[in-house]
């Protein structure tokens, strides 16, 4: 077998595979860890995480769609405290790559979050949910707005410094997403999630009225899969040095190596995980084995590769 | 904490057999030494529709017996209705198919320690996982008498030997096709008082349970039910299947139906909260 440096890269976090879980897709891993040891894969993004516990929305959170789901969970959580003294100290335990995923309703909430997780060890890096759908009011989903993703990011990165990568999770339904990341990478976040639910909703044609609890929900699966594609591949273009998780229906490891090429560092896996609990695992080894018959020994080689025109090669 | 999803393992098994059985498929599945595992109220979720079908979502389904001695190893018997798209395919699967199936997961029904007098109460084909259960509870010398309850009487799940295991066994429908027309939460108060029930074991759908948990908070009756809530992966990671349940402080959480459940204590689900924000 030809040899292949599996391992990626974001800001100064080094994880050995380029596989993650997607956050909100894996609880804490803690549910997973009977199928597989959470070690094996790159990172475990676990839930994005309040700063005060939280019920989340009323039933019914979900509808299957043609190839994918509506979810509307609302952000369930135990809050920052009990999430860091159980779940954190078990990933930590398991020798998992840890990734936390906050979410705040204000600017202030996420900086008193990233306080929080500034003196906490065995974290990898931050990923800052900007851009959860499922909120009441769609006028706080940060990452709609370039203002505010900017000065969430920036409150992040001047509480906890320099030192812990922070990933910023942005939202597909907006009209210019390459301004977006530039925003938010210009206020200190070395990475970006690519991307996260696209708002949907079902009628249920027997009530008429919304099937979800909280009326709309946030579609996932292979149904959005080439908006996640697009995504990455013109953020990319616009940001070529910054390293990208992608994300959006990744179910196979050609899934993850479309992402690879369109210029993400590292594919999430979400609602795959739902269909299997082991959909993880095979990815991985699905595109390590894609990225062997193509020739590459690095997966560094093949990131953004779909950019090169066809006469450079 | 315990490790969740303890004894769950995904495996690909046969389909031994697949009987229709009035408006229900009986369908048997080789899952090997797992049966072990498996008790009375846990559940199976079973990757549907093949591999370029455009369900990504696993199925749900109650275990309804297990059998350690069979001569192709143990098998699981599901009772399944074709309602929804997955569940029609997956009764149309035939002899020899293989499943992607997880299983055993979620929470079991508790065994008394002593031999006391129990109420089993079966809604529609909620009525499968019972029968295992009932044969589980005689054996540990309780007293066993069923109700099982439908709109009409093809949708009645009441296998002949089913009977076996039980002390009585009386049939409601809403039509008055089968039994006595009525509902199955009719006789519960004065066969409680008659017979001195000690524990309730119900399954069925969810205005059923809510009906019994009224009914058993008036006596000293212990009523586990197991509930069904749509659920995305049943291992625990969508959080799309919760109930608002109180805690031992007197708060409400939304616990998740596949992880705290299927079999939840009756008492402590707040039926009238189900689908309210919290």
């Amino acid at each position: 077998m030809t040899a292949l440096d599996f391992s990626t890269t974001i800001g100064n976090a080094w994880f050995p595979a380029p596989t993650f879980t997607a956050s909100g897709c894996a609880s804490s891993g803690r549910e997973l860890a009977q199928f597989f040891p959470l070690r094996e894969m790159g990172g475990v993004v676990t839930k994005s995480v309040m700063s005060k516990m939280r019920p989340g929305r009323p039933t019914p959170r979900m509808a299957e769609t043609p190839s994918g789901m509506l979810n509307s969970i609302g952000l369930q959580g135990p809050g920052i405290d009990a999430f860091l003294a159980k779940d954190v100290p078990y990933l930590v335990e398991q020798k998992a790559r840890v990734i936390v995923s906050i979410a705040g309703e204000t600017v202030e909430e996420y900086s008193t979050l990233a306080r929080k997780l500034r003196s906490v060890s065995g974290i990898s890096a931050i990923e800052v949910n900007i851009s959860c759908p499922n909120v009441e009011n769609r006028g706080l989903v940060f990452a709609c707005d370039p203002e505010a993703s900017r000065r969430v990011i920036d409150g992040v990165r001047r509480t906890i410094g320099g030192e812990l990568p922070i990933i910023a999770k942005l939202s597909p339904d907006v009209t210019d997403l390459v301004s977006i990341a530039k925003g938010v990478v210009d206020a200190g976040a070395d990475g970006l999630a690519l991307i996260n639910t696209v708002l949907g909703m079902v009628i249920n044609v027997d009530t008429m009225r919304p099937h979800l609890g909280g009326k709309t929900g946030g579609l996932s699966g292979p149904a959005i899969r080439p908006i996640a594609v697009r995504a990455v591949y013109q953020v990319h273009a616009a940001l070529p040095q910054i390293p990208i998780l992608g994300m959006g229906g990744v179910a196979s490891g050609k899934d993850a190596l479309e992402m690879i090429l369109a210029g993400a560092s590292g594919v999430s896996i979400g609602t795959a995980s739902f269909g299997n609990p082991t959909a993880i695992m095979a990815i991985q080894d699905e595109l390590k084995q894609l990225l062997i018959d193509r020739g590459f020994t690095s997966l560094k080689q093949a990131v953004g590769f779909a950019h090169r025109s066809i006469e450079a090669e | 904490m315990t490790q969740l999803n303890k004894h769950a393992k995904q495996l690909l098994a046969p389909i031994v057999s697949n009987k229709r059985v009035g408006q229900y498929h009986q369908i048997i599945i080789n899952i090997g030494e797992i049966a072990t595992n498996c008790k009375p109220g846990n559940f199976v979720a079973i990757s549907v529709g093949g591999g370029s079908s455009s369900m990504v979502l696993r199925r749900a389904f109650a275990i309804s017996r297990v059998s350690t001695s069979t001569t192709v190893g143990g098998t699981m018997e599901l009772i399944v209705a074709p309602h929804g798209q997955g569940s029609k395919w997956l009764c149309a699967q035939d002899e020899g198919v293989v499943l992607d199936l997880v299983a055993p997961l979620g929470t079991a029904f508790g065994i008394p320690t002593e031999p006391v007098p129990v109420l089993l109460v079966g809604g529609g084909y909620g009525s499968a996982p019972l029968f295992g259960l009932a044969e589980l509870l005689n054996s540990r010398g309780c007293r066993v008498d069923m109700l099982l309850g439908a709109s009409t009487g093809s949708k009645i799940y009441a296998p002949m030997e089913g009977k076996r295991a039980v002390n009585s066994m009386r049939i409601y429908t809403e039509d008055g096709s089968m039994g006595v027309a009525g509902r199955v939460t009719d006789p519960i108060a004065e066969i409680i008082k008659d017979l001195n029930v000690a524990v309730i074991y119900s399954c069925g759908p969810m205005p059923m349970l809510a009906a019994i948990t009224k009914i058993t908070n008036e006596f000293d009756v212990i009523h586990q039910c197991a509930v069904e809530e749509s659920m995305a992966c049943g291992v625990g990671i969508c959080m799309t299947c919760v109930l608002p349940v109180e805690n031992e402080d007197g708060t409400i959480s939304n616990l998740r139906s596949c992880i705290d459940g299927p079999v939840m204590d009756g008492a402590k689900v707040q039926w009238s909260k189900v689908g309210q924000q919290i």
